[in-house]
């Protein structure tokens, strides 16, 4: 049996009164990039934003059913995302947004830690900079930014600074980190280096990506899932769902017919 | 799991500051209605003692407590419209000068700033200037007219308001001018019309609510205002014969005699006045806002 | 073709009419600063800036008990508006569809319109009636009861042009939505909020009808703010319906001051907003 990381049970998620996303089961595998894809409105943004409880800051939203979370420290302890203080659950699963948003007032060096200035979580001067350095650096982005770390991270080019984005999240040590879209705002040569940085970052942390892109789905994930209408229509490993999907909509998805 | 503790309180500290944003604006709410009601009980002995009769008396006698506000209320009237009237041309000027003319550059930045920055000089001042230049200057007209040269009195007055007034009306009409889609504006070129005949037949009729809401809104500034007002005016009880005759207005009134009113029917009259213009402004600055909030939709 | 001639004639014709009454509605404003610092330059000096009022008469003496009162006012009035004003931009931007925002809009407005004189009349009743005696408090009141709409409203508005997503970031990492507010959010807006502080700032600094009653004036130097203060507008509305020419002369100098003051502020309200 693989290791999951989180899974979903009966999830149903609904703003005002429309039910955007219908009861999903779905189980992500720990270390791995899942892709979720499928045509614009079909609910994948909101499915992961269940995940994280982002779903529920509009005040018309709900979410039914249960999103698990496994966490396997010492021992394997699940934990039902519902029942805990939601900024709790979005240290353990980070996020990252279709449009790059660095925090405007803060510098590179400040967005890598944000999460633990914004938190009032005190670290000292060496913690900061070595959390900076790693951070960076796991993002291919600390050769580029190392002179000039203290300067305000909107100045960065589009990709560098949705890089930036990444290592935001990933310095807060989340479980998974969810990203959605996140190159749909970016030129192709910046789009490749977000891709390749994500198969590198699968080894420390569980990627969730939502794309409606089918080729970068095929070319960056392990597992693949397709939603339709706010269903899960199918779930599998990517390389089987791209050769023999076994539904009719995927089919017609994956070749160009809807979306 | 001690994690879990603090991250409650911080849920808490959510609540706190959520129902601290609200105290304060409950408290704007609150600042508001308490706006009318101190008013409304303060007039309430005038209110009584003459009814809605008050803004049909003409005398205003503090010694035999005799009050009644026509003369201000013909005076307030009377100065607005007329600043109005005198501003008009140059605020539509201004509006399609810097609205369609010179829409960017230095000239219409320049042109912008010293239309819009007499706006920022205090009411005081531009009264004290109104008295030692325009005073001398209406005086000499009055001189050749051969009416009683005072000086002061509601033309001057009613000087002073329009250029006090003209940046707020020339600003809006300005935006409306600039609201008016090019392709309009094109299609009208397409079909040979010369500029003043596009600005005449199509941006105007177009802006023309745009317009119309900042002439509203300038008249509620004019109705309000008080201090050049009450520095050039006059300050005469009875109603004004003509626009060369000193006056007074709502405001000039209260601004004069607040501080020395003695008894309180006196006082009471005063704030039945301020409730009034108060009431009077508010009105009319709501339908000027309500008209440019449907032009922004 | 003749008449098409014609109207085109009649076009630049029009447009050159138009420009120079445009041009001709600046005359008023030259005039004004041209009066001012004409009158008012050669009276101010450190003695005008730094001593008491003398008596009639008697030569020299300043305005310093109007600028100490000025600056005192202005300070009272931040104190109270700015909190008050950026909590509430706050809320509406924010909770912008409640029945609450609704509400607190509708006095928004109707503060940004309320002729100054009866803001002076409602402080009279509020604070100088059951204290017994006008006080710089009730004058600082008054002054932040007008300054305030102007806070609310470029708090309200430059936060509502922050991108939904910087809020989502921060609450993505799990920061409180408090501190999302406070450490994020209004540090993004803080340049739209100076703005409208500063011009809160310049709108206030130049008023005397709401102060006739409040504040009253001083001729002393006053640090109490539970007793009457002098002001700049008042000490020139004062000297400039007084009989004696010396007056006239410091109310000149003070009304220089006052308005290269007030138009500075507007000049970097601007220049900031633009940017």
């Amino acid at each position: 049996m693989t290791d999951i990381v989180l899974r979903t049970e009966n999830l149903t998620a609904s703003y005002d009164e429309h039910i955007v996303v219908k009861n999903v089961n779905l189980s992500i595998p720990r270390n791995s990039i899942t892709a979720i894809m499928g045509p614009s409105g079909c609910g994948k943004t909101t499915l992961i934003r269940c995940f994280n409880r982002m779903h529920e800051l509009s005040p018309k939203a709900k979410v039914e059913g249960k999103v698990i979370l496994i966490e396997k420290n010492h021992q394997i302890e699940e934990i039902d995302v519902y029942s805990i203080d939601p900024m709790l659950v979005r240290r353990k699963i980070g996020m990252v947004f279709q449009k790059p948003n660095p925090f405007p007032t803060m510098s590179i060096y400040e967005n890598v830690i944000a999460g633990y200035i914004l938190n009032g979580i005190k670290l000292k001067k060496s913690e900061a900079d070595e959390i900076v350095e790693e951070t960076l650096k796991k993002v291919s982005l600390w050769d580029e930014v190392k002179d000039r770390l203290h300067k305000k991270g909107t100045f960065l080019s589009g990709g560098q600074q949705q890089r930036l984005c990444i290592a935001r999240a990933l310095a807060m040590k989340p479980d998974i980190i969810l990203l959605d879209e996140p190159t749909s705002a970016l030129d192709p040569v910046a789009t490749l280096k977000i891709e390749e940085l994500l198969e590198q970052l699968k080894d420390t942390v569980t990627i969730v990506i939502v794309t409606h892109n089918v080729g970068q789905a095929g070319r960056i994930s392990d597992y693949v899932a397709f939603m339709y209408l706010g269903e899960l229509i199918e779930y599998g490993p990517t390389d089987v769902v791209f050769t023999r999907p076994r539904h009719e909509k995927t089919e017609e998805f994956l070749s160009g017919k809807i979306g | 799991m001690a994690s879990r503790f603090t991250r409650k309180l911080a849920l808490n500290k959510d609540k706190i500051f959520n129902l601290v944003l609200s105290f304060f604006a409950v408290l704007l709410i609150f600042l508001g209605v308490g706006f009318f009601l101190s008013l409304f009980n303060a007039s309430y002995l005038a209110f009584k003692k003459f009814g809605i009769g008050f803004f049909a008396g003409k005398n205003w006698d503090p010694v035999q407590e005799e009050f009644g506000a026509l003369p201000f209320i013909y005076g307030t009237i009377l100065t607005s419209f007329i600043a109005l009237g005198i501003s008009f041309p140059f605020s539509i000027a201004i509006s399609i000068v810097l609205g369609e003319y010179f829409q960017k550059g230095f000239f219409a930045e320049i042109l912008r700033y010293l239309t819009e920055l007499i706006a920022g000089v205090p009411s005081v001042v531009l009264g004290f200037w109104g008295l030692f230049f325009l005073v001398p200057l209406v005086r000499e007209i009055e001189i050749a007219l051969n009416v009683p040269p005072y000086g002061v009195g509601i033309l001057t007055a009613s000087i002073i308001l329009a250029f006090m007034i003209l940046p707020y009306s020339a600003s809006i009409g300005k935006d409306a001018m600039r609201l008016v889609p090019n392709e309009l504006k094109e299609a009208a070129y397409a079909l040979g019309a010369t500029r003043w005949e596009v600005i005449k037949k199509v941006m105007i009729p177009y802006a023309r609510s745009g317009i119309i809401a900042g002439i509203i809104l300038s008249l509620g500034r004019a109705l309000g205002e008080t201090m050049a007002v009450t520095m050039v005016i006059g300050n005469y009880h009875g109603i004004p014969e003509s626009i060369f005759s000193p006056g007074n207005t709502i405001a000039s009134v209260i601004a004069n005699e607040f501080t020395e009113a003695t008894g309180e029917v006196y006082l009471s009259s005063l704030m039945y006045l301020g409730l009034a213009l108060f009431i009077i402004t508010t009105v009319v600055n709501l339908i000027g806002r309500f008209i440019l909030k449907k032009l922004q939709h | 073709m003749k008449s098409y001639h014609f109207r085109i004639l009649k076009s630049k014709i029009i447009s050159v009419f138009l420009t120079l009454f445009a041009i001709l509605s600046t005359v008023p404003f030259l005039l004004v600063l041209y009066f001012i610092i004409k009158n008012g330059i050669s009276v101010i000096n450190w003695e005008f800036l730094t001593s008491l009022p003398k008596p009639v008469g008697e030569p020299g003496g300043g305005i310093l008990n109007a600028i100490v009162g000025t600056t005192i006012l202005i300070i009272i009035a931040l104190i109270l508006a700015v909190p008050f004003g950026i909590f509430t931009g706050v809320f509406l931007a924010e909770k912008g569809d409640s029945k609450i925002a609704f509400l607190s809009r509708l006095v928004v407005e109707i503060l940004q319109g309320v002729p100054s004189i009866v803001v002076g009349i409602i402080v009279y009743l509020w604070i100088v009636k059951p204290m017994g005696h006008f006080s710089a408090l009730s004058g600082g009141v008054a002054l932040g009861i007008m300054m305030l709409p102007v806070v609310i409203k470029s708090t309200e508005e430059i936060l509502k042009l922050i991108p939904r997503e910087i809020k989502e970031a921060s609450l993505a990492l799990g920061v409180p939505y408090y501190k999302t507010i406070l450490k994020v959010v209004i540090p993004a807006g803080f340049s739209g909020i100076l703005t409208g502080i500063l011009a809160g700032t310049a709108r206030i600094a130049g008023e005397t009808a709401p102060l006739l009653f409040t504040a009253f004036g001083n001729p002393f130097l006053n640090f109490n703010i539970l007793k009457p203060i002098s002001a700049m507008p008042l000490l020139i509305f004062n000297y400039a319906v007084s009989p004696y020419e010396e007056w006239w002369a410091k109310a000149w100098g003070a009304s220089c001051i006052l308005v290269v003051f007030v138009l500075t502020l507007n000049i970097i309200t601007r220049l900031i907003s633009k940017r």
